[in-house]
């Protein structure tokens, strides 16, 4: 102990604590805390744990359901998939860990949310991701996204979960601040769900998975709830280095203790590691813990208990156990050579209590740590020069004299060129689920216990946040809503990931309000329920915030799996069909961005009640088998969802002539980016009863044309080899990535 | 017919196998842990996909000191089928069941992918069910599964009708362009002189179903019982 500074407050300073914050510690103790009290506290009340700049607003998010059988609080959401069976899925960022090592940053995020998953009992089955780096031409975009994928696959392929689908986004307000969200979905069985809870006074802590070492100190607090400055590089120790092949048998392991009655609770040892775990149980449970640090197994001599409490060390978990219990439960974790050793107990003090060398080190009440740690009501103003980037003269605009070259030119800009250089790194079918792999508008995956299955999709399109955040976030919800439908998946709930600057910023607070309050308004028009997710904030480097980037990451049931629905044409003859209308929009839009180099306007309107409209008739007719294909037209508009229906096809390009109809800008036509629109294609003998679908809901609908041929014709604006596009837009990214 | 898939530390898609046989093929598979050494009666073995041991060291170098290794090589060298697949592949090579060995792919990057393979043999005991020449899509995910051989075992390979599968193009031939990881001659499996051990680099268990893409790998496992 002689080696622990005395603690003050220049110490609590350097751990992030605020004066005030300090002060409060000292009271609620009635004395100074230890150093590893400090430590425990400075932790437990950074951003990232505490959601102290959060939480007030998270409340205004429907979160309830009748499908919902686990919202927001545990470690994921869970959504009753009828016959017995649950869903259980979460998305979460790793964001400053990616951007300084982004090797086993993307890693560890990936292995961070599977245990979120199979700690409530369930298999993890399915993985995506969303990843924003900067401009692509920017000097470090390159090895960064290498790295990241590299990561991302390299854990996920040996851990053997398939990452099914994801997106990637470039944007130069990425340069030095990239976003790494993970997603996992996992089934388990509706009646053997586990909880992160300690309760039974005098039940035992058990300790399993890898040693703690001394990585990932202060990831919470330093790494996670600050901003960036050129200094950022020499956190580098802060971040975790994970070993995919531990967590692969830990998933075994714990899955296979889960099929006994010898738990109580389990959570796993993520951000803030040992402290946040036991802590966060004995919230749940309304119960007080002690852990001797002692008994804690450790990669090397001389660590110290602050460093014991503070590690994040990853694939590990902590376990209550039923009292008399411990030999059964170490005997699983012996079968797959894991370690599993008592390291304390269930108490009813209400406090959170850790001894070293047989002394209390620490002796804090639990609810200090969690519900009554600070709060705060931030002061949220809309930044000065939104009203001017939101003005966008049409008539200054001047019309591109070749379409056919704007379209080739929007094809291979990195947000819209393929992601197969990405996602073919991925193992997307290890488990044998998997029916639709990456590269249509969602992911499918089928259940092996009954007809069902599931439909993921996760999407954000953070320059409409950046121009309006309420709108862009709501455009976030239903996109991934529509997603989902076009698919066949009747979307039941979502999981956000909410990345943004500095909370202390007013106009930060105001993107976040306002995103907040988009989502809102767009799951209660859907119906839809958030049941997990997570807040990111101080996504900034040298004062620069990150582009508001709410990422949505939603989950649809299908009943008959067979009923999915891909976004690419499927036959010739196929009459092609625009569900929804087109309106002059052009604000925010991918083609304003990339021809003519602006990024301002508002982004495109939205009416939520024609939107659900939209989607009910869409999952109406994937059920009656209607379509052959359906695809949401989103950035690039019209014409790009066009030839994505004609390139997309894992195998081979199909062509179509279409003729576009009205008095728009022949851009805003082609490329803008109203909202609520699906490009279908549907065979001639289906046509009238999808047409007496469409004419029953008053669906406003346009036939434009006819699958075939081997290029795409739109008449009057451009004529191109299907086959050449495809070529083009698949070999994009890759050539951009050198 | 009754399977046994070994299951070690860190194989992944030991489940899928032991899926796609007993559910998809109605056979009576089982899993069998790796510390063991009794194979339960199989007549058919199956080394599946993933990462044994976490890859450490090299690809399959530790799972062929598993106890349960011991019995599958009495298991082949007394004729008894046995098919490696991915990973299961790399431990075959490295117990030395099979000749050759597994690199990283040429990219140096994982690869996930369907690809059209060509069976240059049916004498196998995972071929009986195939005709010559017959190009079957079946996906492929590894990040080291280029095959290589010294010049004298590739010709003895060739001499004695030992390699299986080659990576083709859509017209069936086995060029450049269809190789997905550099392996030598387009090398996509091999087989012992006997034509009893078989090992490939593409997933047969994960083409079994059209629902997931495709039924072409139903023949590896038919032509051991059909």
């Amino acid at each position: 102990m002689a080696s622990s500074p005395p603690v003050d407050l220049q110490l609590a300073h350097d751990h992030g604590l605020s004066t005030d914050e300090y002060n409060q510690i000292v009271q609620t103790l009635g004395r100074s805390p230890t150093f590893e009290e400090l430590g425990v506290f400075s932790v437990m009340w950074s951003e990232h744990c505490s959601y102290k700049s959060s939480r007030r607003f998270l409340r205004r998010l429907p979160t309830t359901g009748p499908a919902i059988l686990q919202g927001p609080g545990e470690n994921a959401g869970i959504v009753d998939l009828g016959e017995g069976l649950a869903a259980v899925f979460k998305i979460e960022s790793h964001n400053h860990p990616s951007f300084i090592e982004p090797y086993h940053g993307a890693a560890t995020g990936v292995g961070g949310i599977l245990r979120d998953i199979f700690t409530m009992g369930a298999r993890p089955v399915a993985s995506l991701n969303s990843l924003r780096f900067g401009a692509i031409d920017h000097p470090r975009t390159s090895q960064l996204v290498k790295g990241v994928v590299a990561g991302i696959g390299g854990y996920g392929n040996s851990v053997g979960v398939p990452t099914v689908g994801g997106e990637v986004y470039f944007d130069s307000g990425y340069n030095s601040n990239i976003l790494v969200n993970a997603f996992t979905l996992g089934i388990a069985r509706a009646d053997r769900i586990f909880r992160a809870r300690a309760a039974g006074v005098g039940n035992p802590v058990i300790y399993v998975g890898s040693r703690t070492g001394r990585d990932g100190i202060h990831g919470a607090s330093l790494l996670a709830s600050r901003e960036f400055d050129e200094r950022s590089e020499e956190l580098r120790p802060a971040v975790q280095v994970g070993d995919p092949f531990t967590e692969n048998v830990l998933i075994e392991a714990c899955l296979e203790l889960m099929q006994h009655d010898l738990i109580v609770g389990i959570q796993d040892m993520g951000a803030a590691g040992l402290t946040s775990s036991s802590v966060e149980m004995a919230d749940r449970g309304e119960a007080g813990i002690v852990l001797t640090l002692d008994n804690v197994p450790t990669r090397e001599e001389e660590i110290t208990p602050y460093e014991l409490l503070l590690s994040e060390s990853q694939e590990r978990m902590l376990i209550v156990a039923k009292d008399g219990c411990e030999e059964a439960v170490k005997a699983v974790f012996d079968k797959w050579d894991l370690q599993a050793v008592v390291i304390g107990e269930v108490t009813d003090d209400g406090l959170f209590r850790t001894i070293w060398h047989g002394e209390e080190v620490v002796r804090i009440p639990v609810p200090a740590l969690t519900s009554e740690a600070p709060v705060y009501e931030r002061r949220a103003e809309q930044p000065p020069d939104l009203v001017q980037r939101q003005q966008l003269d049409l008539t200054a605009l001047p019309l591109p004299t070749d379409y056919a070259e704007v379209l080739s030119t929007l094809l291979t800009t990195p947000n819209i060129a393929s992601k197969e250089w990405v996602y073919r790194q991925y193992d997307s079918l290890v488990g044998g689920n998997t029916v639709v792999q990456p590269g249509s508008d969602a992911a499918i995956i089928r259940l092996k216990e009954s007809d069902k299955g599931i439909g993921i999709s996760v999407n954000c399109n953070s320059r409409y946040c950046a121009l309006d955040p309420y709108r862009g976030a709501a455009i976030a919800v239903v996109e991934s809503a529509r997603n989902l439908a076009v698919s066949g998946a009747k979307p039941i709930a979502l999981s956000d990931c909410l990345n943004f600057g500095n909370p202390e910023k007013p106009e930060v607070m105001w993107q976040f309000t306002q995103a907040i309050d988009g989502i809102r308004d767009a799951c209660e028009t859907l119906e839809l329920a958030v049941v997990s997710g997570n807040v990111s904030f101080y996504n900034e480097t040298d004062g620069r915030a990150i582009p508001p980037t709410p990422t949505i990451a939603m989950v649809g049931i299908l009943e008959d799996v067979t009923q999915h629905v891909t976004q690419w044409f499927k036959h010739a003859g196929d009459i092609i069909v625009l569900l929804g209308e087109t309106h002059e929009e052009l604000g925010a839009s991918e083609y304003l961005a990339i021809i003519h180099e602006q990024e301002r306007g508002v982004p495109p309107m939205l009416d939520l009640e024609r939107e659900k409209q939209l989607q009910q008739l869409c999952l109406q007719a994937s059920r009656e088998r209607l379509f052959s294909s359906a695809h949401d037209v989103a950035e690039g508009g019209l014409a790009v969802a066009l030839a994505e229906s004609c390139i997309t096809n894992p195998h081979s390009a199909l062509g179509a002539r279409v003729s576009l109809q009205g008095d728009l800008r022949p851009d805003a036509l082609l490329f803008g980016e109203s909202q609520s629109r699906v490009v279908i294609s549907v065979q001639p003998d289906r046509w009238p009863r999808l047409q007496e679908l469409l004419q029953a809901d008053s669906l406003p609908y346009t036939v434009l044309g006819e699958v075939g041929g081997t290029e795409l014709e739109i008449s009057g604006h451009l004529k191109i080899s299907a086959t050449s596009l495809r070529n083009q837009w698949r070999a994009a990214l890759g050539r951009q990535l050198t | 017919m009754k399977w046994g898939i070994v299951t070690f530390p860190g194989s992944n898609d030991d489940r899928d196998a032991w899926y796609c046989l007993e559910t998809v093929l109605g056979q009576e598979a089982v899993l069998l842990w790796h510390k063991d050494q009794d194979l339960q009666g199989v007549e058919a073995i199956v080394l599946p996909g993933g990462f044994s041991y976490g890859d450490y060291l090299r690809a399959g170098a530790l799972a062929r000191f598993s106890p349960i290794m011991h019995s599958v090589v009495d298991f082949a060298n007394a004729g008894g089928p046995v098919l490696g697949v991915c990973n299961g592949f790399q431990i075959l090579c490295e117990s030395g069941l099979l000749p050759g060995a597994l690199v990283r792919n040429r990219s140096l990057s994982f690869i996930c992918e369907w690809v059209s393979i060509r069976v240059e043999t049916t004498r196998t005991r995972f071929t009986s069910a195939c005709s010559a020449g017959e190009c079957l899509s079946i996906p492929i995910k590894h990040g080291e599964g280029c095959y290589v051989a010294d010049t004298d075992t590739v010709q003895s390979l060739t001499d004695n009708d030992q390699i299986v599968f080659r990576y083709v193009n859509e017209a069936g031939e086995a060029e450049r362009a269809a190789n997905p990881n550099g392996a030598l001659h387009n090398i996509a499996g091999v087989t012992n002189p006997n034509g009893n051990v078989v090992g490939l680099m593409p997933h047969p268990e994960h083409a079994v179903e059209a629902l997931l893409g495709g039924e072409d790998g139903r023949k590896l496992f038919t032509s051991v019982f059909a």
